[in-house]
């Protein structure tokens, strides 16, 4: 929970986060090592040096850490649980759904729980997906379309067998399909990037929402004016946001161009954690203004509604979450224990 | 014997530096073809060795661990036909460090083979139109650079939809537009014949751009730039925090201390 100078309450829907085991102890080969590195060099080099965690800590924190970080020092309210398997790297998996629902489970108010498939793993992973799915009452999906598998270099949404897993997942209740599209792991020659696929199945499946996380970036130019046709494509921020503070200037313009092409209602916050974390994050983007001069040439503004609807109102209306309901739970549960009473009105 | 060694010592070391710069401008000249920056600019060239044999060994690093293999072995490369080049050069050995493909790229590049070659039934699809995305990325990126200088040092839409690409040479500029146009005009030929007498300023499909259309386009070109940047400042980071420390770490708990 976010509250402003004068009050006002605003509800936090943490669009992207990770329970993980990076540590030396979980790693199968080099690869976790450089795996886990390259996401420490991420945090290293955007993180306020204030904000910057030793390398054990980051490699493997806790459960209690991770509450802690996110909704007691942090203003997440929810947090989204998106997993990252990579079981070629890492003895147990860097970050299952299995591993994530133990979080999900100790505090069910706060976390959103998503699965994961890959259309390459042919009928027995349409198995795997109807238990999973099942098992947590999934909602939602996270996919790696860069993901390089044996002879794969990766695959597309629009390949033959995307369009039974989408369909599978659609009659499994599942309605958020966050496709990574940002900096990845092992692209080979095909252009792992491109977002055209996402083109194609928004148009085939006008039931699914497809949230883009890292908006596209590396392709950010593809990925606006992809979504500025389709109704059903969002765009995720994180690892955007923390430019925040290194680079507040090419934030402003990152910002300035989603909000000109998809609009207020299509962005969603997500810190990354455990890359980043959401109390600098968040402390920083509810200060931050576009420019003047940018806001002349697009008509951009951040304005309090805009972050209201960017921070948790578009997430929870992509996840059917009742704010009002959801805040009176967590209040119940003791979750606002840490917060001064709000001054009456 | 001696006193001839001893006069032609500075004279090879003059020579040597005078080697180890033409091979530095050659590199200058070889860019990242998503960033669209020189590859010593970025700091990937961590080491240049000139050998009694006139070979030449180069070796470089990138910003991570997984930076695509096509780029990486694009640039490799394109090292390697640079400094080849020079007269005086007998061979040219360029090493990639610390990567996933390390092992497999530097064996690639040490028989001359391509990256299809090197990477057989990996490697799916054309280099060369990878290639070619990222060089008319480049010109719109540097054309967008040097409409938006030229239209806020008060030229007009009107007039720099018609000039032809030897007015836009002779165009009186500042020092940031002249280093602008000159960026531009590398790249020009790119999507179109970049003669004297045709249109200075052409679309990706190389069509005039036209007065009217004008804003619309910047505008449109605008989120290439952006993305450039973003990528650019990513890249540098990551490569600073893997190789050079230059933001030495202080743990949390002894920086408040």
């Amino acid at each position: 929970m976010y509250r402003t100078a004068d009050g006002k309450e605003i509800f936090v829907i943490d669009g992207h986060t990770h329970f993980w085991d990076g540590s030396p102890a979980n790693q199968k080969n080099i690869h976790g090592k450089q795996f886990i590195d390259c996401f420490y060099a991420y945090h290293a080099n955007l993180s306020p040096p204030s904000e910057k965690w030793e390398k054990e800590k980051f490699e493997k924190y806790d459960a209690k850490t991770m509450f802690d970080d996110l909704f007691v020092s942090g203003y997440d309210d929810m947090a989204i649980l998106q997993p990252t398997y990579l079981t070629d790297f890492y003895k147990n998996g860097f970050n299952t759904t299995e591993r994530n629902a133990a979080m999900k489970k100790s505090h069910p108010d706060r976390f959103i729980l998503n699965g994961a498939f890959d259309p390459r793993d042919g009928a027995k992973g349409l198995e795997d997906l109807h238990a999973l799915a099942e098992k947590y009452k999934l909602q939602g999906v996270k996919l790696y379309t860069a993901e390089w598998r044996g002879e794969s270099k990766g695959y597309k949404l629009s390949d033959k067998d995307s369009y039974k897993y989408l369909e599978a997942a659609q009659k499994l209740g599942i309605k958020n399909v966050h496709v990574h599209k940002g900096p990845t792991i092992i692209p080979l020659n095909r252009d792992a990037f491109d977002v055209a696929d996402i083109d194609d199945v928004a148009t085939s499946f006008q039931d699914l929402n497809f949230i883009v996380e890292h908006c596209g970036l590396p392709r950010l130019d593809d990925f606006c004016w992809i979504a500025t046709q389709e109704t059903n494509v969002y765009a995720g921020i994180a690892v955007a946001l923390p430019f925040i503070h290194s680079r507040p200037g090419y934030f402003a313009h990152v910002m300035s161009e989603l909000l000109f092409w998809l609009g207020p209602d299509k962005i969603l916050y997500g810190s990354d954690y455990g890359i980043w974390t959401p109390k600098w994050l968040i402390d920083k983007f509810m200060a931050f203004e576009i420019p003047e001069d940018l806001t002349k040439e697009t008509g951009s503004v951040l304005t309090l509604e805009n972050k209201t609807k960017i921070l948790g109102l578009n997430a929870a209306r992509l996840y059917g979450i009742d704010v009002e309901a959801q805040k009176q739970k967590i209040r119940a549960g003791g979750g606002y224990a840490h917060l001064a009473e709000p001054v009456p009105a | 014997m001696s006193g001839d060694v001893a006069t032609r010592l500075p004279e090879r070391d003059r020579q040597a530096e005078h080697r180890q710069a033409e091979i530095w401008a050659r590199l200058q000249s070889v860019m990242d073809p998503e960033l669209d920056e020189s590859v010593v600019d970025l700091n990937f060239v961590s080491r240049v060795d000139v050998d009694s044999a006139n070979r030449v060994h180069i070796a470089f690093r990138l910003p991570t661990y997984w930076c695509a293999a096509n780029f990486s072995f694009l640039m490799a490369d394109d090292m390697r036909r640079a400094v080849a080049a020079l007269d005086w050069v007998t061979g040219v050995s360029v090493v990639l460090g610390e990567h996933m493909y390390a092992d497999t790229i530097n064996a690639g590049l040490a028989q001359g083979l391509s990256f299809q070659e090197t990477f057989g039934v990996e490697a799916d699809g054309d280099l060369e139109d990878l290639r070619r995305t990222f060089l008319v990325k480049a010109f719109q990126r540097r054309q967008v650079a040097l409409l938006s200088h030229l239209t806020a040092t008060g030229h007009s839409p009107e007039m720099l939809t018609t000039l032809t690409v030897l007015e836009l040479r002779g165009l009186p500029v500042d020092d940031e537009g002249d280093r602008l146009r000159r960026r531009y005009l590398e790249r020009r030929d790119v999507v179109a014949d970049a003669g004297d007498e045709m249109p200075a300023f052409v679309d990706a499909a190389g069509l005039p751009l036209g007065a009217e259309r004008f804003a619309g386009y910047v505008a449109g070109l605008r989120r290439v730039g952006i993305n450039a940047e973003f990528n650019s400042a990513l890249c540098r980071g990551l490569l600073s925090v893997r190789f050079d420390l230059e933001t030495p770490f202080i743990p949390k708990a002894r920086a408040s201390a």
